[in-house]
């Protein structure tokens, strides 16, 4: 355990990770870039599951599951989101997020 | 007492055959699909002798009388605990006599129609008809309830409209097969509404309680009563009204002549010897109601038989299609049935017209089926159906001219031939009833003895027509059936039917009443005579005939104009009338709601569409300014 550090560091550090990732998703037009910045939010929910689970509940593991669980179907979204990439760019021969519009009504 | 069990048999058979030859008739050669539905009514032929000779040979009979047995009967359907039709089989003594007449006019129609029908494009599609036809008229009369009857009642509708249809490249056939469709339907919506009535105010359907003679079922909705009828009266009356329809009583007549543009088997089968009759069945099957609960009923089937037989017999007088004139002979025969139904009391030597009715009914399948036949083979060789183009036809079709002879002897009524005997009967029973209606039935035998001699003396006699080809006799397969049918008309008037088919079971004695047998016999010769000075030689006698009566030849000539009365009411007042307002009431209100509801979503979707812009990140502000929304509602909330 980190000795002295309070639980509202960890509360904080998740607080602005999770909006850098909320931010970048928003504004950024590069797919590979908008995929980094859904995976900073799954990391920043990963640091309050185990923050609150090493601070509130220290004899129980259930949020450091959680957050193994939630790197694993991280990993696994990867996986997908880049193939959909790869074959997006093979097709329109760009990864830029205002160009796909093919699926409008 | 005897199981018959078998008797199963006979409509499981057919409807295989239908089946059978309806799906896979395609697949293999026309002449095997003919052969297979022959093959089919002939086992049925024989379990239905079978079973009619163990029948009145002594197993149906319990203490001198004939009872009503069911070797089968199943639930069909299940609504409510009271509510249940059932499917079975009812042997009594007149379902056991159509079983003979059906099967056995079925198997003559199929044989004939072995030649008859010989390089016709439908010919397995005809044969798999006929077999359904055989199967729904058989069910039809071994049934248990009025409901499993009015269910076959409606297949041997149907099977009558596919077969009158069965030149459907013909307009006038089709349109023949929609009249008998539309016409039978209109009546039988009487039917269903008789049935519901029935069954209401006696809580069954079931044949064994309602026609019970000293059952509960006939004393009940006999105390209600509406217009001065009692409920019970008005029920029969609109089963009645059903039966009218099938049988083609007056005013529901007018199906029946065009029914004749189906195949001639088909008319002999279905239009002469068996459906038709199918209303003068039902209104024997439910007797004991008629005679007993509502006489007022019974009197208005006799009068309305009387005056249908009378004015199809006037109308055949004038007609000059012979299919047609035989037609009008099959309503004026099956009128003469009905009258002899409502001359009847119940019971005892008094139900002497129920048995004579049945009697005629047996006997008129057999001549008038031999009648169709043998026109069938004068149709088949002359190629035409007009009376006036044929002529001396006995040189060229021997067998067909002496067979053709023995039915007109038989219909007429001339002794020792079938129709004299029950004849006689309906002429007796009308004696004792109704004065009236024996005039009637006199002047009807009269009638019918020159209607079938001048058809007769047309085609038999009289000058030979320029034939293009000179007629030949029908092949054997033709011939045999209508041999087979003479003989029957020979024989069949010497059955003591009396002893076997009578309204309540118990068989009496009957004997020949010279007093009114002999006159009757004598105006049957007189127009037997009249029909041979106008038609044996070529004359310009019929054509002064003709010009002397002026207006009212052709008033009988136009079947009384009920034909142009039917057309004026459903095209100018039911059209006009009802018809057009309610085409435009749903053209312009239940249409134009409709597309109204259609055109609003259209534009309200068009107007919103752009908000699916495609575009991922708009999606992502959207949604996380809505979160953020939500959020801070919530806190609100939570804060308050």
């Amino acid at each position: 355990m980190i000795e002295g550090i309070q639980l509202e560091f960890f509360l904080i550090l998740g607080t602005l990770v999770f909006f850098i990732g909320i931010y970048g998703f928003l504004t950024r037009k590069n797919l590979i870039t908008m995929l980094m910045s859904a995976e900073l939010i799954l990391n920043a929910v990963n640091i309050n599951f185990v923050a609150f689970n090493k601070y509130l509940y220290p004899e129980n593991l259930e949020g450091q599951f959680f957050a193994l669980f939630i790197i694993a179907i991280a990993a696994t979204e990867v996986a997908v989101a880049v193939s959909i990439i790869i074959s997006l760019y093979r097709r329109i021969k760009s990864i830029d997020v205002e160009k796909v519009n093919e699926m409008k009504y | 007492m005897e199981n018959f069990g078998y008797t199963v048999i006979v409509p499981f058979l057919l409807f295989i055959s239908f089946l059978l030859i309806g799906l896979a008739g395609g697949k293999f050669k026309p002449a095997l699909s003919g052969i297979a539905g022959t093959f089919s009514v002939l086992v049925c032929t024989v379990v239905s002798y079978i079973t009619a000779f163990s029948y009145f040979s002594g197993a149906g009979l319990v203490n001198d009388v004939y009872q009503k047995i069911i070797p089968y009967n199943t639930e069909w359907m299940r609504f409510t605990d009271k509510l249940v039709i059932n499917m079975g089989i009812l042997l009594d003594p007149i379902s056991v006599m159509m079983l003979v007449v059906i099967s056995t006019v079925s198997l003559m129609v199929h044989i004939y129609s072995l030649g008859y029908m010989k390089g016709d494009s439908g010919y397995s599609r005809y044969f798999s008809f006929l077999s359904l036809f055989t199967f729904s008229m058989i069910g039809l009369v071994i049934s248990t309830n009025i409901f499993q009857t009015y269910v076959f009642w409606e297949l041997v509708g149907v099977s009558s409209y596919l077969l009158i249809g069965h030149y459907y490249q013909k307009p006038s056939a089709v349109s023949a097969s929609k009249k008998a469709f539309v016409v039978t339907r209109f009546a039988d919506l009487g039917f269903l509404l008789g049935i519901l009535i029935l069954s209401n105010i006696t809580g069954t359907f079931d044949y064994s309680i309602l026609t019970d003679p000293n059952g509960s079922a006939l004393t009940q909705g006999s105390a209600i009563s509406f217009m001065g009828l009692s409920v019970m009266t008005w029920a029969l009356i609109l089963v009645f009204m059903g039966c009218a329809g099938k049988s083609a009583m007056f005013p529901l007549h007018i199906w029946l002549p065009d029914a004749m543009e189906g195949p001639t088997p088909v008319s002999a089968l279905i239009h002469a010897a068996t459906m038709v009759v199918a209303g003068v069945f039902l209104v024997a099957r439910l007797f004991p109601l008629y005679a007993l609960s509502a006489p007022a009923a019974l009197h208005l089937v006799g009068y309305v038989g009387a005056f249908t037989s009378l004015f199809a017999a006037i109308i055949a007088c004038t007609q000059t299609d012979i299919k047609r004139i035989l037609a009008f002979s099959t309503i004026s025969q099956i009128g003469l049935m009905m009258l002899a139904l409502g001359v009847s009391d119940f019971g005892g030597e008094k139900g002497l017209g129920y048995m004579a009715s049945m009697f005629h009914l047996f006997n008129h399948a057999m001549f008038k089926a031999l009648l169709f036949l043998c026109a069938g083979s004068v149709i088949h060789a002359v190629h035409s159906n007009e009376m006036n183009g044929m002529g001396g036809l006995r040189k060229f079709m021997p067998v067909t001219h002496i067979t053709f002879l023995v039915a007109c002897l038989a219909i007429a009524g001339i002794p020792p031939f079938s129709g004299f005997f029950s004849k006689d009967e309906i002429l007796v029973a009308a004696y004792e009833k109704d004065f009236l209606l024996f005039i009637v039935s006199m002047i009807i035998a009269g009638l019918t003895a020159f209607y079938m001699f001048r058809l007769y003396f047309s085609v038999f006699w009289n000058k030979a027509s320029d034939y293009k080809t000179a007629p030949h006799e029908s092949p054997l397969n033709m011939a045999v059936p209508l041999m087979f049918l003479a003989f029957a008309s020979l024989i069949t008037g010497f059955i003591p039917f009396s002893k076997f088919v009578t309204a309540d079971g118990k068989g009496f004695e009957t004997h020949i009443h010279w007093g009114i047998a002999l006159p009757a016999v004598g105006i049957a010769l007189a127009g037997i005579f009249t029909a041979m000075v106008i038609y044996k030689k070529e004359s310009d006698l019929p054509q002064r005939i003709k010009a002397s009566l002026g207006s009212l030849y052709s008033l009988v000539y136009k079947k009384f104009y009920i034909d142009e009365i039917y057309i004026f009411i459903t095209k100018k007042i039911i059209f006009n009338g009802i018809s057009t307002p309610v085409a435009w009431f749903d053209r312009k209100v239940v249409d134009n709601t409709m597309n109204g509801i259609a055109a609003v979503t259209n534009f309200v979707s068009v107007k919103i569409k752009s908000f699916q812009s495609g575009q991922l990140q708009q999606y992502a502000y959207v949604m996380v300014s809505g979160m953020i929304i939500i959020i801070l509602f919530v806190l609100y909330l939570w804060n308050k």
